[in-house]
Order: C-alpha cells, then sequence, then structure tokens
C-alpha cells in the first residue's frame, strides 16, 4: 500500500477536527463537573429554596468548591433537601451554615457556604444544620408594606 | 345506475388497492432497509482491515465538505452574535453573548446544521455514486469476479460518514463561536474577557460538549445508512436514481430533525 495525497488530507481533516474538539473543550468549555471520586456528599434542608436547580454551583467566599447535585422534598419535615457534592480539596467545619443566594438581581441561584468555628470537619453523608432559605420576592415585599402600614398607624 | 354503482366500485377498489400496495411496499422497504443496515455491520471488518478504502471515503465525504461546512458555521455564528446581541442588549445582559452562542451551536446549531449540509452535500453524492454504480452493473460485475460489494464500497462509505460526521460537527461549532466572537467582541464591542469566561462557566464539557459529539455520530450513523440504501435500492434507471437521490436529501434532513428531537428530550430535561 503506498501513501497518497489523499491520506495527507485525510490526516489533516482529521487534526482539525480534534483541534476543533480540543477548542470547545479547553477554551468554550470547563470541567464543571465535580469528579465523583474526589468528593463528598453533605446534606442541607431548607424551609425554601426558591428557584435553585440541580447543578446549581456550591460557592464559598465566592469560588466554587461543588454544585448541587439532588433536590427532594422530605415529606416528614415538609422540607426541602438538597444534597451537595463538595470537592475533598475543602473541608468545612461541622457548624457550616448554607444559604441560597442569588448572582446579581435576576441571575442564577447558588448555595453559599460560610464556614463557622467548629474544630470537627463535615464528614461525607453528614447534614449542615445551619441554614438560611431564599428571599422570596413575594414576602419581602409584604414584610415592607407591613411595617410602612404599622408605621402609620399610630398617629 | 347499476353501471355507475359499478364504475364507482371499481375506482373505489382501485384507491383501496393502490393504498394496501404502498402500505406492503413500505414495510417491505423498512424490513429489507433492517437487514441491509445488519448486514454492513457484519461486513464492517473489510472496512478496517483495508483501511486505506474508508480513507479514501472520508476524503470523498469528509474533506471535500471541509470549505461549505466551515463557511456556512462561520457565517451562522457571525448571525447568532448580531442578533443574539440585539436582544440581549435589551436586558442590558451584552455580556452573556458568549453563553448564549456556544450553548445553541455545541448544543443543537453545530450537529443539526453540520448533519444537514452533510446530507445534502456528502448523502447525495453516495446515493447517486451507488445507483449508478448499480444501473451500470458495476456491483453486479464485482459479485461475478467474487467481491463482496457490501465489504468493498458500501462498508467503508459507511464508517467514513460515522467517523466524518463529529468531526465535521465540531469544527462547525468552533468556527460558529470565531464568528460570534468576530461580530460580537471585534465588531460590537463586547467585553472580551466576560464573553469567554462566561461562557467557560456556563459550557459543561459532559452536558454540552460531549452530548454534542453524541448527537452528530447518531446523525452520521442516519445519514450515511439512509444514503447507501437508497442508492443500492434505487431503480437501474436515470430517473430511479435521481429519484433516489432526492429521497436521500429529504428522508435524511428528516430523519436528522426527527432524531434531534428525541435525543435532546433525553439528554436536556431536567437540566434547566
Amino acid at each position: 500500500m503506498n501513501k497518497t495525497v489523499l491520506d495527507l488530507w485525510v490526516g489533516l481533516f482529521v487534526i482539525a477536527g480534534i483541534a476543533a474538539l480540543l477548542f470547545l473543550t479547553l477554551k468554550v468549555g470547563s470541567m464543571n463537573t465535580v469528579n465523583v471520586s474526589n468528593s463528598y456528599e453533605v446534606v442541607a434542608r431548607f424551609e425554601n429554596i426558591g428557584g435553585l436547580k440541580p447543578r446549581a454551583p456550591v460557592k464559598s467566599a465566592g469560588v466554587v468548591v461543588g454544585r448541587v447535585t439532588d433536590v427532594k422534598f422530605d415529606n416528614e419535615l415538609y422540607e426541602a433537601a438538597v444534597t451537595l457534592r463538595l470537592d475533598k480539596r475543602y473541608a468545612f467545619p461541622k457548624d457550616t451554615t448554607a444559604a441560597i443566594m442569588t448572582s446579581g438581581l435576576l441571575g442564577e441561584q447558588y448555595i453559599g457556604l460560610e464556614a463557622g468555628g467548629d474544630s470537627v470537619k463535615l464528614k461525607d453523608k453528614d447534614q449542615i444544620v445551619l441554614t438560611q432559605d431564599a428571599v422570596v420576592l413575594e414576602n419581602l415585599i409584604g414584610h415592607f408594606l407591613y411595617g410602612k402600614a404599622q408605621e402609620g398607624a399610630p398617629q | 345506475m347499476l353501471t355507475i354503482c359499478g364504475w364507482e366500485a371499481s375506482v373505489l377498489k382501485q384507491a383501496i388497492e393502490n393504498l394496501g400496495n404502498r402500505t406492503i411496499e413500505g414495510v417491505w422497504r423498512i424490513g429489507y432497509a433492517t437487514r441491509f443496515v445488519l448486514a454492513i455491520l457484519l461486513h464492517s471488518g473489510t472496512a478496517f482491515r483495508r483501511f486505506g478504502l474508508t480513507i479514501r471515503e472520508i476524503y470523498f465525504s469528509g474533506v471535500l465538505s471541509l470549505i461549505i461546512i466551515l463557511v456556512s458555521g462561520l457565517f451562522v455564528g457571525m448571525v447568532l452574535g448580531l442578533q443574539g446581541y440585539e436582544t440581549l442588549q435589551t436586558y442590558g445582559s451584552e455580556s452573556a453573548l458568549g453563553v448564549l452562542v456556544a450553548m445553541s451551536l455545541v448544543r443543537e446549531l453545530g450537529p443539526v446544521v453540520a448533519a444537514l449540509l452533510f446530507a445534502s452535500r456528502a448523502g447525495s453524492a453516495i446515493t447517486a455514486e451507488i445507483g449508478l454504480m448499480k444501473a451500470t452493473e458495476q456491483l453486479s460485475a464485482m459479485e461475478m469476479m467474487a467481491v463482496d460489494p457490501m465489504a468493498r464500497v458500501v462498508a467503508p462509505r459507511f464508517w467514513a460518514g460515522v467517523i466524518s460526521m463529529p468531526l465535521l460537527a465540531a469544527l462547525f461549532s468552533a468556527m460558529g463561536i470565531l464568528g460570534g466572537y468576530l461580530v460580537g467582541v471585534q465588531l460590537i464591542g463586547v467585553d472580551e474577557g466576560s464573553f469567554w469566561s462566561q461562557m467557560q462557566s456556563a459550557v459543561d464539557f459532559e452536558q454540552d460538549i460531549l452530548n454534542g459529539v453524541i448527537k452528530s455520530v447518531v446523525f452520521g450513523i442516519a445519514i450515511t445508512a439512509i444514503a447507501l440504501f437508497e442508492g443500492y435500492d434505487a431503480p437501474p434507471t436515470a430517473e430511479g436514481v435521481s429519484g433516489a437521490t432526492t429521497r436521500t436529501v429529504v428522508m435524511s434532513s428528516l430523519a436528522v430533525l426527527a432524531l434531534d428531537f428525541v435525543l435532546t428530550a433525553f439528554m436536556f430535561r431536567g437540566l434547566n
């Protein structure tokens, strides 16, 4: 079998295709998915999660440290049970606070972790006890109006 | 009265007979096509043992489709950049332009538009070539020489299409993102840093890029299988071959769009 000009062209085509895939992988996308073997899972319960969805980022001090893997409704406590998968490189104290926050005014919702002072760290399958619910705009406006009305009442 | 009734009855009978014939013909073709695809898979050994044959076909269906894929990718990306900017700027979120361009290209437009172009550029050529080989009795001549046309002609073309399609789709997406970058950042002046960084944080390797590649592989299989079957099954006349070529383009385009819906429903449902 002889080498032909055809082989050269096909080789160039394959190299260009793989280069395009690499470009997409490295420049356009990123390995956002947290590796299962290098991570641990914790559960946080919230009374209201707002618009939080699976795959939302978990951030601490603004740095992504994990992702939300599952959102379930707990039918015994009537609360939302949110499973977080955190990177093994980051260990958090047992009394860490988990809060649901919004990036920007209309941005996506994420979970913010604020480390506590406990010397014992969170382990796999642990539960975060201190949580802060999502801010629901309707409730916020309701409270505001209620407060305004009370301000005016005594006069 | 009786004669009119008889005439009507015969027309009705004819219509029902036609309907039945067409249905049976359709089912027959589906069965034949299934057997044909299985036969391709069984005869694939030659396509890999004598890889030169497959490389030749990659040249004809992949390399020669490069120009149309690259140019249309660039223009689709540029249009996405322009239109996306128009819409996003009303919400003051021009910086999300990169996300819009990359997501729509990597998830949908890259695989689908590249597949439609591939079907009309390479699929029609495959059908015409094989149909003509059949019409001029080259395939029968091969059988006479104890060369199996399934192994020598059909299987290499099939694998060439399956290999070329994901590479073409990736090139299309990459060119499109480049086009969106040119229009969005260089021409309109969206901030370059947020263009790339928001894109990177939104596009996920597994969920978006890998699923796009899987889509394009499925489209490659569907298009080349339809093109090969239509060519192999074409009546050995000039009209037969031209009809088969038309059917290839129509059928494979419809197949790509229908498969895209099914795959999207499987891949991206429940993500957002």
